[in-house]
């Protein structure tokens, strides 16, 4: 018997997970999945709870529903990863030896990594819609919020979906619009970024947007410090902003099991091939999804684009054959902008986000780069897809492979 | 590929006009892009975090993020800001005649 150790059971590691069930003689292979936490959390879905388009319970279902059957699921905190032994140490003191192992543990908002963020008015005037205290925090402060400036701050890149916060913005011009009080509130965008976004075709649309919706983009801010008695964000080199709310996105981590372990960088990240996903220390440990430290966004479609790629590699592995399936940097995001339209971006390690049509096989064409109703569709229709094919691994009709077609060079 | 000659040496510049090969860089070189950038004088602490960022592009192939610098180098984030202002990662990857680091997605 070979062990297969899955380490978390979030969207990629409950994809690879159902792929790699179905494949794997079980004759010959045991699996297990460990995780810390019970609650399936679809992740997307946070940005909508403030605005109450979506409710707590339209976000949530078990983990273990989406786990196949014959699987063991071990719900524990990791203690310690021990490559050099083979075996994962869980803190209930269980020992997990494993032949291959596949690192699925995310990323996490740290906002204790910001001097003043965490502080007394952290969930009072200070919100992340990143967790779903934050996202839920946020629902009942707007509630009762008359206006004021409302100051949205990325801390550092990467982070999560880094479309997020930009669709945040967009979406509360919406509501504020919609509460009859878009004359009282003033919206800014803070980002240490040069511009609205990573990549310089689409931070320029962006940017356009930003604009025509009244939302002031405040560039090149690397923010030191809040101050939250005087309510306000105050960056490295001394500039200051005020706010009355501060939507954050802080610093963003791997898991800290990672770190203890001695296997990631700065931030906790595992030193992945951009490529094959073997990780860069170990051949038989694989790295999926947002715990690793490539430059693809940290987003649910490079998982899922990862996936596939992971599936072929690791056959390969498990075989002694070399890993030919490359990943190529693959993602594919729909923005909400707001008032019942949405954005297309589809993009990978080297081309960036170009206009253009994206063709879907019996659903598309998209339109890349431009704002539309269908693509507000797409992603009211992904919630769907995600819960009833995605996580279970089905075959989705989108290649994991970034393709030219439609795109306008 | 644009030319330039930085301390009258002729070498290669991408767009944003950080140097294509890292190894035509010279301290000399140095000096007189820190001055271009508004950066008068190169003191010890600059040139810590030159090195730093010349041995990291050596290793890894891309110049370190800001909180990679102040982990691994030891200089506060305060400082290098003060010490490059207007952007550390960038500022001291152009002076350091290595690659703009990588952005991420």
């Amino acid at each position: 018997m070979r062990n297969l150790v899955i380490l978390g059971a979030g969207t990629a590691g409950t994809m690879m997970l159902n792929k790699l069930d179905s494949i794997l003689d079980k004759e010959e292979w045991r699996i297990t999945i460990v995780d810390q936490y019970e609650t399936h959390y679809y992740q997307p879905g946070f940005l909508f709870i403030p605005f109450g388009i979506y409710t707590p319970r339209d976000v949530v279902n078990p983990k273990q529903d989406y786990f196949p059957p014959g699987v063991e699921s071990i719900f524990a905190q990791i203690e310690l990863i021990e490559p050099e032994k083979n075996q994962i140490i869980l803190s209930n003191g269980r020992l997990l030896p494993y032949d291959y192992l596949i690192i699925a543990t995310g990323t996490k908002i740290n906002p204790q990594e910001t001097e003043g963020m965490a502080g007394p008015e952290w969930h009072k005037s200070i919100f992340d819609f990143y967790t779903i205290e934050g996202a839920k925090g946020l629902s009942r402060f707007l509630k009762y919020w008359e206006g004021g400036r409302l100051v949205l701050n990325i801390t550092e890149m990467p982070i999560k979906c880094p479309v997020a916060p930009l669709e945040f913005v967009f979406l509360a011009d919406w509501w504020f619009t919609e509460q009859g009080i878009r004359d009282r509130v003033e919206i800014e965008f803070v980002t240490p970024l040069p511009g609205a976004f990573t990549k310089p075709r689409a931070s320029a649309v962006f940017g356009d947007f930003l604009g025509k919706k009244n939302i002031k983009l405040i560039p090149d801010f690397n923010i030191a410090r809040v101050d939250s008695e005087q309510k306000k964000i105050v960056s490295w080199e001394e500039q200051e902003v005020p706010y009355d709310l501060l939507v954050t996105i802080p610093t963003n981590m791997g898991d800290t099991v990672i770190e203890r372990s001695g296997m990631g960088d700065e931030l906790n990240f595992v030193p992945t091939d951009p490529h094959t996903l073997q990780s860069k220390q170990y051949e038989n440990i694989f790295v999926i999804g947002d715990a690793t430290d490539l430059p693809s966004s940290k987003a649910g479609s490079v998982a899922h684009f990862q996936s596939d790629i992971l599936q072929e590699n690791f056959l390969s592995a498990i075989e002694g054959r070399p890993l030919r399936a490359k990943y190529d940097g693959h993602a594919n995001c729909y923005i909400e902008s707001g008032f019942g339209k949405g954005i297309l971006i589809d993009f990978n390690y080297d081309t960036e986000p170009l206009p253009g049509k994206f063709p879907l096989p019996g659903i598309g064409p998209f339109s890349l780069l431009e704002e539309t109703r269908m693509n507000h569709y797409g992603k009211v229709m992904f919630r769907w897809m995600y819960w009833n094919l995605l996580l279970k691994g089905a075959e989705l009709p989108i290649e994991s492979e970034m393709l030219m077609a439609g795109k306008r060079l | 590929m644009p030319e330039k000659i930085i301390a009258g040496k002729t070498v290669n510049v991408d767009d944003e006009g950080y140097l294509v090969d890292y190894k035509e860089w010279t301290e000399e070189m140095a000096l007189e892009i820190a001055r271009a950038e508004g950066i008068e004088e190169l003191t010890d602490r600059h040139l810590l975090v030159i090195n730093f960022m010349r041995a990291e592009f050596e290793a890894n192939g891309t110049g370190p993020s800001i909180r990679r610098l102040n982990k691994k180098s030891g200089v506060p984030t305060k400082e290098l800001y003060q010490l490059f202002p207007g952007g550390p990662a960038k500022k001291a990857a152009r002076i350091a005649g290595i690659t703009k680091p990588q952005g991420c997605v």
